[in-house]
């Protein structure tokens, strides 16, 4: 019992135990790290990006600054004010024309060189005016207010003004698509697969190849998209259409290989109990089999989709990653996502776009990890257990 | 013996390739029980599910004979398997009942097949299949908390009640009570006593003393051969053939 050999062979197993879990925790550790460093650089970066410097200044609303726009701010101001707001302001004195006539003091917009500068970043603003803002800053002049125009603009040339609602709005139009026509074909397929075809070679072919899709880098499946949609359909390109389609392609296969798990995870005795009773085969998948599988079908669709959202390669191909300014309003319209908009502006050189990439990211990220919670949450409140 | 209610002859059955079944030649009476023995892979099992063509499911089976239910051929092209059903009923090894509530268990095939009609119709139906199935008095309180709530036992009554509220002719019971403790299955038993003078029995069981005690009619099988068929009673204590006696006396199997 307590010999010496056998006390080294439970000491070797004893150690080798220790070291197997010495090492997932530090892999567990090491994963976790990365984790929180990426998470920290994202919100230290982004965090910025939700607030935006105004400057306190006099606008002239007359019929000289109708004509040009420049002319609505004195001249000193005229290099640390937004020219892109700056030029809103003759539409906005055709739409309202008491005002013309009026000057006021208000809160606006300042550049974006002017943004870095005060929230201490680098930046090309010329040392005059960095003087200039120091100045305005000891009268009160200026301030970091939250940045609506993050949330209310599409994108734009000057990264003051710049904004997520195109994309945002662009991704949910392409999900959208994505959702009602991978998901009702993929869900019956996999039924079909699973419950009614013959175990023959032509399903035996179906079912290599559905597995084999879904392991296929997804640019191809911006080519085929290309290819099918666009060239021969004729949907317009850049739209929401074709995006949501190409993307549904690529889903396809996500959606029925998790249905078909679901599926076979439902017992096999409540198969049979219901055709014990008569029920045909329709009647057994529908009553019984679906409903029991019902949770995990949802979870899977909802994490392909998630998958979908933040898929960028195959919407490069079908001309999505476009520079969009205006919000899109129907499926037809040019428009871009999330993820697309991330990448354009991570190109940029301006630095102010920096901030704004980061903070895209975030709210990219945390649309992705609510609809994870959410296919969590669905599953924990619709599992049955027997 | 009285009269047949099914009629199998020369029914052999393969999986693919290999024999399950070598030419099967048995009347099972009507409202008699029959228990089907022999020892694991005997094709007792097998045989059972042929009689409500649950072996449809399984690609690779292959049927030749026949099985007449009241004179007429199950396998007949004529025969819908759905209809079948409704004739000859299954109670599973495992109880089985769906994940509803109990009163949903029950009426879900009356519903199916129009039996009857939601309400009281329904009600009604499903009190006096659980009556039957002497399982009223235990749930009669709880007819919407869900099935699977209930122990081993009730399940498996459920299960029974699910199955008589279609109304069959033929009840079939594939080890009904090999997942039972041995209250629950003698509970199932005397179930058994009451159900034969309505339905037309027929179980597959492991445990010889429940074929003993339960069933009217006993057949041996052993390597998908009928060795044996005859009255329970003459089967257990003067077995024709030695292979029977060797069974019945725990000297293999």
């Amino acid at each position: 019992m307590n010999n010496q050999a056998s006390q080294q062979r439970l000491n070797r197993r004893y150690r080798f135990e220790k070291l197997f879990k010495a090492s997932a925790i530090a892999a567990l550790t090491l994963a976790a790290s990365f984790l929180i460093f990426f998470f920290y650089t994202m919100i230290s970066q982004g965090f910025s990006a939700l607030s935006q410097t105004e400057i306190l200044v006099e606008v002239h609303y007359n019929e000289a600054s109708q004509k040009s726009y420049k002319k609505a701010v004195d001249k000193s101001y005229r290099k640390i004010v937004s020219r892109g707001w700056l030029r809103t302001l003759p539409l906005y004195m055709e739409d309202h024309p008491e005002i013309v006539g009026t000057s006021k003091m208000q809160w606006v917009t300042a550049t974006g060189d002017v943004d870095q500068y005060m929230k201490g970043k680098p930046n090309r603003l010329k040392s005059k005016y960095k003087k200039q803002i120091d100045q305005l800053q000891s009268e009160g002049k200026v301030k970091l207010a939250f940045n609506v125009n993050f949330f209310t603009n599409g994108d734009s040339k000057m990264p003051e003004l710049a904004g997520i609602k195109s994309a945002l709005v662009g991704s949910i139009l392409v999900l959208l698509v994505t959702m009602f026509v991978a998901l009702p074909i993929g869900v019956m397929t996999a039924v079909y697969l699973e419950e009614f075809a013959p175990d023959n070679r032509i399903t035996q072919v179906i079912e290599v190849n559905i597995n084999n899709l879904a392991a296929i880098p997804s640019i191809l499946f911006g080519l085929l998209g290309l290819a099918i949609f666009i060239n021969f359909f004729g949907v317009p390109r850049s739209s929401a259409i074709a995006g949501g389609l190409t993307l549904a392609l690529m889903t396809l296969p996500i959606v029925i290989i998790t249905t078909r798990a679901a599926l076979r995870a439902v017992p096999h005795t409540i198969r049979e109990a219901a055709y014990g009773l008569g029920a045909s085969r329709w009647q057994t998948v529908w009553h019984h089999v679906l409903p029991l599988a019902f949770p995990g079908i949802l979870t899977g669709s909802i994490i392909g989709l998630a998958q979908a959202m933040g898929e960028t390669a195959p919407l490069l191909i079908v001309g999505m990653m476009a520079y969009i300014p205006d919000t899109p309003t129907g499926f037809t319209e040019a428009a871009t996502v999330l993820p697309a908009q991330i990448f354009t502006w991570a190109g940029e050189s301006i630095r102010a776009y920096e901030e704004r990439t980061a903070a895209a990211i975030l709210v990219l990220l945390s649309i992705l990890l609510s609809m994870n919670s959410f296919a969590v949450w669905l599953r924990k409140r619709f599992e049955v257990r027997w | 013996m009285s009269k047949s209610k099914i009629n199998i002859s020369n029914l052999k059955l393969w999986y693919g390739e290999d024999e399950a079944l070598h030419g099967i030649d048995l009347d099972i009476a009507d409202k008699k029980i029959t228990s089907f023995i022999g020892p694991s892979g005997c094709g007792k099992s097998t045989l059972l599910r042929c009689m409500n063509r649950m072996n449809d499911h399984i690609p690779s089976c292959r049927i030749e004979g026949e099985i007449l239910l009241d004179g007429e051929d199950i396998y007949a092209p004529a025969i819908d398997v759905v209809q079948l059903r409704t004739h000859v009923g299954m109670v599973f090894q495992k109880p089985n009942p769906f994940p509803k509530s109990i009163y949903e268990n029950v009426a879900y095939a009356p519903r199916i097949h129009g039996l009857a009609r939601k309400g009281d119709d329904m009600d009604e139906l499903v009190e006096t299949s659980l009556k039957k199935a002497s399982l009223w008095n235990e749930v009669k309180e709880k007819l919407h908390q869900p099935g699977t709530a209930l122990s081993g036992g009730q399940q498996q009554r459920l299960c029974i009640a699910r199955t008589i509220a279609v109304k069959p002719e033929v009840i079939l019971m594939d080890e009904p009570c090999s997942a039972l403790d041995p209250i629950a299955s003698a509970k199932i038993e005397e179930l058994m006593d009451e159900l034969k003078n309505e339905f037309t029995i027929i179980i597959v069981t492991h445990s010889m003393q429940q074929a003993a005690r339960v069933s009217d009619n006993t057949a041996f099988f052993y390597m998908g051969n009928l060795i044996e068929f005859g009255k329970t009673g003459a089967l257990f204590t003067q077995p024709q053939q030695k292979q029977t006696e060797d069974y019945i006396t725990g000297r293999f199997g």
